[in-house]
């Protein structure tokens, strides 16, 4: 019994790596430019499709992964210019309106391409349990969501490096922080917008193959961002630590409510209960565990 | 030259304070009014009715109480199909185990328990804000939906999980077919959007706006927040609920609770961010915009299909209005972000002034 708790345990945790995965390009965006992105979800599936799609096309896998980060990347400054450049100073809702809108486009646009098929999408990593932590201590751990999850350490230990080692990524944090007061010091507010947008790209590709090979690359790939809302809240939309121990708790509730609470209630809870879980929180702490406490002043 | 106010002086207090103050205006409304209750119901085909026109109604009211909530009172919600969703299901309920109850009491029953609902998801409301409480509410769609069809009850034990909705006979008299329907729908509307109007322009709908403005400054000069917040979401939710009531038995028929989804949600968020946030007009024009615009785009594939000789594949077309719909709102919050009332609003300042500049 202890052992199965501490199983579902582990792939909760694991699964919840992978949400904090789309939710770091939330972050992203939204940091830098105060802009909520609903339509991460559909470039995770915009990535992940044309990535399956070059390799039908007979790309061996190295050349097709370059060439979807060069889409991608194309893709977040082609947003940037022609979606977000003309609505600066907008109200918030109007941004977020624009990124449904953009969502639309995004999806038609993936299946125009690609048509809209189920595929399969192969990393070469076995989605089986580690045999020697089953003979030893009795759990199964998916070798694959280990992986993943090693792959989003990487990922983020990379990007908190970028953000803070280098000239780029000091700019973007300054941006986060203040944009007019960035914009006097002479930081190029559009040139890191556009950057932003980039990295929001390559975090949706990198997200897009791993939840591709995970569960087949199709329209349902979209629904992810709506399982990296409530990580959102729960870990604030403005930090990255937020999104990652935000994603862990998540998952790791999801998990156990569904196995050891769904049976009472006539399962299916895994949909609901990661927002009412945040919601609740929220009461408690309204900018989430990580986010900045905003001091309001008349 | 004909829309000018000058020489209409107002005497008295109730003039004063007429919802249309300008003699003009009250004539065009009066002829909107003839047009959708007379003439419209005489000329309008069985597919105008139950396609484009019930609908358009019906999301209009949706929309309306939306509007209430966040263009008015400022607390952004992505629950709105799920409030009518309460509504729906609640008034089915009414009707089936309560027989002889009035169908406008169920209706107007359905929109109280999606207030009493709508009530409890805005009690964050009272800590949170801004996109925090959007995905906060995003928790009562998805709670809504999912309780709806895991709980026989509400179904009435259908298996599917499906609800038929009872005839709709008021006072003895049903009402059956398309146009009747669309008057029954219609005058609902008008009350309500009546009531909406008066709302948001007596005291009430001024402390939804103080509140939404900047709520500390408001509950500086005296403004509960509790109460104007939750007040706001009851009244919101109703009318919501009274909507999705409406949407299964004038429209539907029969409804499954993921008629109610949150795509349904978001097409009704884009109705007052393309109609105009915080108007009453906007809600109407917005509805219309979304409803109408898919069956226009479908047409004008379909016709630039056979015309050409494409040959276009379905789901290309589909992936083809999907982009063009997406794209259209994007341009739209580009060209005119304040929507189309504001479109509106314009063309009636520069009527005003027709045929000098100035």
């Amino acid at each position: 019994m202890i052992s199965f708790f501490f199983e579902v345990l582990i792939g909760g945790l694991l699964s919840g790596v992978m949400y904090s995965l789309v939710a770091l390009g939330f972050v992203l965006i939204y940091k830098a430019s105060g802009v909520f992105n609903f339509a991460q979800g559909s470039l995770v599936f915009f990535a992940a499709l044309t990535f399956v799609g070059l390799t039908e096309h007979g790309l061996s896998f190295g050349v097709a992964l370059v060439a979807t980060l060069a889409v991608m990347i194309v893709l977040g400054l082609l947003i940037e210019r022609l979606v977000l450049r003309p609505l600066v100073n907008q109200p918030q809702i109007s941004l977020f309106m624009a990124t449904i809108g953009l969502s639309f486009f995004i999806e038609g646009l993936a299946q125009l391409l690609w048509g809209a098929n189920v595929r399969g999408l192969e990393l070469g990593i076995q989605d089986e349990p580690i045999k020697w932590l089953s003979d030893v201590a009795g759990i199964n751990v998916s070798k694959f969501d280990l992986v993943a999850a090693g792959i989003a350490a990487v990922l983020v230990a990379g990007l908190g490096l970028f953000f803070s080692r280098t000239r780029i990524g000091r700019a973007l944090r300054a941006v986060a922080d203040d944009h007019q007061a960035a914009l006097a010091v002479g930081i190029p507010l559009q040139q890191i917008w556009g950057i932003v947008w980039a990295v929001a790209g390559f975090v949706a590709l990198v997200a897009g193959m791993l939840w591709g090979a995970r569960n087949g690359v199709q329209f349902a790939l979209t629904f992810v961002a709506l399982k990296a809302l409530p990580v959102l809240i729960l870990g604030g939309f403005e930090s990255i630590p937020g999104a990652i121990v935000g994603g862990l708790i998540i998952g790791a509730t999801e998990k156990l409510a569904e196995v050891f609470l769904g049976p009472y209630v006539g399962g299916g809870i895994e949909g609901w209960f990661p927002y009412v879980l945040a919601l609740l929180f929220l009461l408690v702490r309204p900018e989430g565990l990580f986010g900045e406490k905003i001091i309001r002043r008349i | 030259m004909l829309y000018r106010e000058a020489g209409q002086f107002k005497s008295t207090y109730a003039a004063d304070a007429a919802i249309l103050p300008i003699r003009q205006d009250r004539i065009g409304l009066a002829l909107i009014l003839v047009v959708a209750f007379v003439v419209i119901p005489l000329t309008a085909t069985p597919y105008l009715f139950s396609a484009i026109l019930i609908p358009c109604l019906i999301l209009a009211l949706a929309a309306l109480g939306l509007n209430i909530l966040t263009g008015y009172a400022g607390q952004l919600s992505l629950g709105t199909a799920a409030f009518m969703a309460v509504g729906a299901f609640a008034s089915y309920n009414f009707v089936l185990r309560m027989p002889g109850i009035p169908l406008l009491l169920a209706f107007a029953g359905g929109g109280v328990m999606a207030a009493a609902v709508g009530i409890l998801f805005g009690l964050p409301s009272l800590r949170i804000r801004g996109f925090y409480l959007a995905v906060a509410t995003l928790a009562a769609q998805f709670f809504i939906l999912w309780f709806l069809t895991k709980v026989g009850w509400v179904t009435n034990y259908n298996s599917s999980g499906v609800i038929t909705a009872q005839p709709m006979v008021i006072a003895g008299f049903a009402f059956d077919s398309p146009q009747e329907k669309y008057l029954l729908v219609l005058s609902i509307v008008t009350l309500m959007a009546l009531a909406a109007k008066n709302m948001t322009r007596a005291n009430i709908g001024r402390q939804w706006m103080a509140i939404r403005d900047m709520d500390v400054a408001a509950e500086v000069i005296g403004i509960r927040p509790v109460r104007a917040k939750l007040l706001a979401f009851a009244v919101s939710s109703f009318y919501c609920g009274v909507a999705g009531a409406l949407y299964a038995y004038a429209y539907l028929g029969t409804v499954e609770p993921e008629a109610y989804s949150l795509d349904l949600s978001f097409r009704i968020l884009f109705m007052i961010i393309i109609g105009g946030i915080g108007t009453i007009l906007g809600a109407f024009l917005g509805s219309a915009f979304i409803v109408v615009m898919p069956i226009v785009l479908t047409i004008v594939v379909h016709f630039l299909d056979d015309t050409l000789h494409l040959n276009v594949a379905s789901s290309v077309a589909s992936n083809l209005e999907l982009m063009v719909f997406g794209g259209l709102i994007i341009f739209f919050l580009i060209v005119e972000p304040h929507g189309l009332a504001r479109i509106w609003q314009i063309t009636k300042e520069k009527l005003r002034l027709w045929p000098f500049p100035h």
